[in-house]
């Protein structure tokens, strides 16, 4: 079941939520909708459910929501055939974990409801698959965080729902139940195959568990694509400052300006003479807790700081120690026009990768 | 001065721990003063009601509740508070909901309105109902036409007492809704629940604690209102008189120990309130401490 949003229009009194946004969303996979706070992916995943409304505006095409090709804009939620899991789960309180998971199945009308016994098959089918069979009778504030998202997922999914949607559904956990959650919910989607949609601000949790991501900002999508292909070709700075760690580099000597990104881990440190692209640096100071060592330098010619990755094994052949000059080697680097500057200002391929050191 | 304000350093230095724990005079004085003064106000005059009412013996006690006048007294404060109570629920709830649940403009002036039977005397309240529906009022000739009565007749005395009571079960639920957010509704709609279903399988069991202690609530002043109610019953014996009333026209009349009788079933309805009232709050307070435990225990895990 594919998704597309047309050209949706959102705001809330002055705030702009979304601006004339469009998404499509492919069957079967695993998007992450992935952006700051404010950037407007609650609100586009909300107007997928059915939860919040896009403004209407002249364009009678604006604001449409397509499943599969046909137009839901006017199916209320309730209808629509998505399961949604909110970000703090909203657990029914009054209700045992069994009669949660029930409840879309019991609140059918009596033509369509299922019987007793099979409502009860299928619970259990799906305590199953949340591993918490024997825990139907507890309830939601007996359970541990983890638990209860795996409860609210179950209850999304028991009415066998065309898309599932979920909104940050591990912001509320800490960082370990977090990573085995997300390796479950990998593991449980490629089971089912329901087409799936999450929000996230955090860039780890969407490269690591999505198909595809959907950077938004500013209630505007960046870019779309596989999380490989985000973090390495990333559209627009935004993108790239917004992925993980980068050191950001103004290249004032050319005739335009223009910024230049380099990620921590594509940085060489040399001792020796390394050509005459190798940019020359002090180190500042050496953090070598973890698998990598962190070395943080001051550029020789502008004085900026840059941030090095450098794996331990040869951190120690180095041995850096504070005040050291040292030649860096970009191995690869991203660059784009400079703020208030246009992409065609820039002398050639304008916003390109480019090799290591190209002309800094 | 200055000698004395180096003492006074020097004493507080050793003492500064102990004023964590209070010197244990002053707890003791507090105390003396607290239940001093809850004995004096409150414990000796509510004990004094039965023993006034038992003065003349049990039969006595018995005849003053049982006399016709006192009957009527306690079937109209029943049947007041029988229309206040659910007007009360049905409005509150709807109240409540559309504050706690919805946004809307004039959202905070209607939250100001519901309070405003507190801000308002209850003698007043009485009135601006003569004002309207009494002779002279402004529905007055209409009425008369008609042959309907409101003032000094029972239909009055439920407007008051609604009136006096209105914003009782609102302001109950309000915080606990609002506290609870709209999320389980929107969860039960998104798993194609309507909104009637909604409401009474999610929406109403979440509230239930807060709407039963409202009712109680609600239920205590319906039967105790004086004020209001005194301005629009007229005081016809065995007709317009409420328990409270009844109270106070047997005691004009000397007759204290009837007075008494009859105050005292007032007096065990307050004390029916508070025995609710504690039983509420504690389970409350139990599904409260059930739900911090789970949350610490989500932090652990």
């Amino acid at each position: 079941m594919s998704i597309e949003v047309r050209h949706a229009w959102k705001r809330f009194g002055t705030f702009t939520a979304l601006a004339g946004v469009n998404l499509s969303v492919p069957s079967g996979r695993l998007t992450a909708l992935l952006g700051p706070s404010g950037s407007g992916k609650t609100t586009l995943l909300r107007i997928i459910a059915g939860l919040e409304s896009p403004d209407a505006t002249s364009d009678p095409d604006s604001g449409k929501v397509l499943f599969h090709g046909e137009d839901v804009s006017n199916v209320p939620a309730g209808r629509r055939g998505v399961g949604f899991v909110f970000q703090h789960y909203a657990l029914f309180r009054h209700l045992t974990v069994f009669e949660n998971i029930a409840f879309g199945l019991s609140v059918r009308p009596r033509r369509d409801r299922p019987t007793t016994r099979q409502i009860a098959d299928r619970v259990n089918e799906l305590l199953d698959l949340i591993q918490l069979s024997g825990l139907g009778g507890r309830y939601p504030d007996q359970l541990s965080g983890g638990q209860r998202q795996r409860v609210a997922l179950a209850r999304a999914l028991a009415v066998q729902p065309r898309v599932l949607l979920l909104d940050e559904p591990f912001g509320a956990l800490d960082a370990r139940v977090r990573k085995d959650l997300r390796r479950w919910l990998r593991t449980l989607h490629e089971r089912l195959h329901v087409t799936t949609v999450f929000v996230t601000h955090d860039q780890e949790e969407a490269l690591e568990l999505a198909d595809e991501v959907v950077v938004m900002n500013q209630a505007r999508v960046e870019q779309v694509g596989p999380p490989q292909e985000v973090y390495d070709r990333p559209a627009s700075p935004f993108v790239i400052e917004f992925l993980g760690n980068v050191n950001r580099l103004e290249r004032g000597r050319t005739a335009a300006k223009s910024v230049l990104y380099v990620r921590p881990h594509d940085i060489d440190i040399r001792r020796e003479f390394a050509g005459e692209h190798a940019v020359p640096a002090r180190v500042l100071h050496v953090f070598s807790a973890g698998n990598y060592g962190r070395v943080s330098l001051s550029r020789g010619d502008t004085g900026d700081t840059i941030e090095a990755e450098v794996p331990r094994q040869q951190l120690r052949e180095l041995n850096l120690r504070d005040g050291d000059r040292v030649n860096l080697v970009f191995r690869h680097v991203r660059l784009f026009p400079a703020e208030g500057f246009r992409e065609e200002d820039l002398p050639s391929e304008p916003s390109a990768s480019r090799d290591a050191g190209s002309g800094i | 001065m200055s000698g004395t304000a180096s003492t006074l350093v020097h004493v507080a230095q050793p003492h500064r721990r102990r004023t964590l724990a209070d010197p244990p005079w002053l707890k003791r004085t507090l105390l003396v003063v607290a239940i001093g003064f809850v004995a004096l106000f409150l414990v000796i005059p509510l004990g004094a009601v039965f023993v006034e009412a038992l003065r003349g013996g049990f039969r006595l006690y018995w005849a003053a509740l049982t006399e016709p006048d006192a009957l009527a007294a306690v079937r109209l404060t029943l049947l007041a508070a029988a229309i206040a109570v659910p007007c009360n629920v049905v409005f509150g709830l709807a109240a409540a909901w559309t504050i706690a649940k919805f946004d809307f403009r004039g959202k905070s002036v209607l939250t100001t309105l519901i309070d405003l039977p507190f801000a308002v005397s209850p003698v007043i309240a009485g009135l601006v109902y003569v004002l309207m529906f009494g002779a002279q009022g402004w529905m007055g000739e209409w009425l008369a036409d008609r042959d309907l009565r409101i003032i000094f007749a029972t239909p009055g005395i439920v407007l008051a007492t609604v009136f006096v009571t209105f914003p009782l079960v609102a302001r109950e639920l309000i915080p606990l809704m609002q506290a609870q957010g709209r999320d389980e509704e929107l969860a039960a709609l998104t798993l194609g629940a309507g909104g009637w279903k909604t409401f009474w399988r999610v929406t109403l069991p979440n509230a239930k604690w807060g709407l039963f202690y409202g009712v109680v609530l609600c239920n205590a002043r319906a039967m105790g209102e004086f004020g209001a109610v005194s301005v629009v019953s007229g005081h016809i014996r065995g007709e317009t008189n409420t328990i409270p009333l009844h109270v106070e026209i047997l005691y004009n009349e000397y007759q204290t120990q009837a007075a008494f009788a009859v105050a005292s079933l007032l007096t065990l309805l307050a004390l029916l309130t508070m025995l609710l009232k504690s039983l509420i709050e504690w389970r409350h307070r139990r599904a409260l401490l059930a739900a911090a435990h789970a949350e610490t225990r989500t932090f652990a895990s």
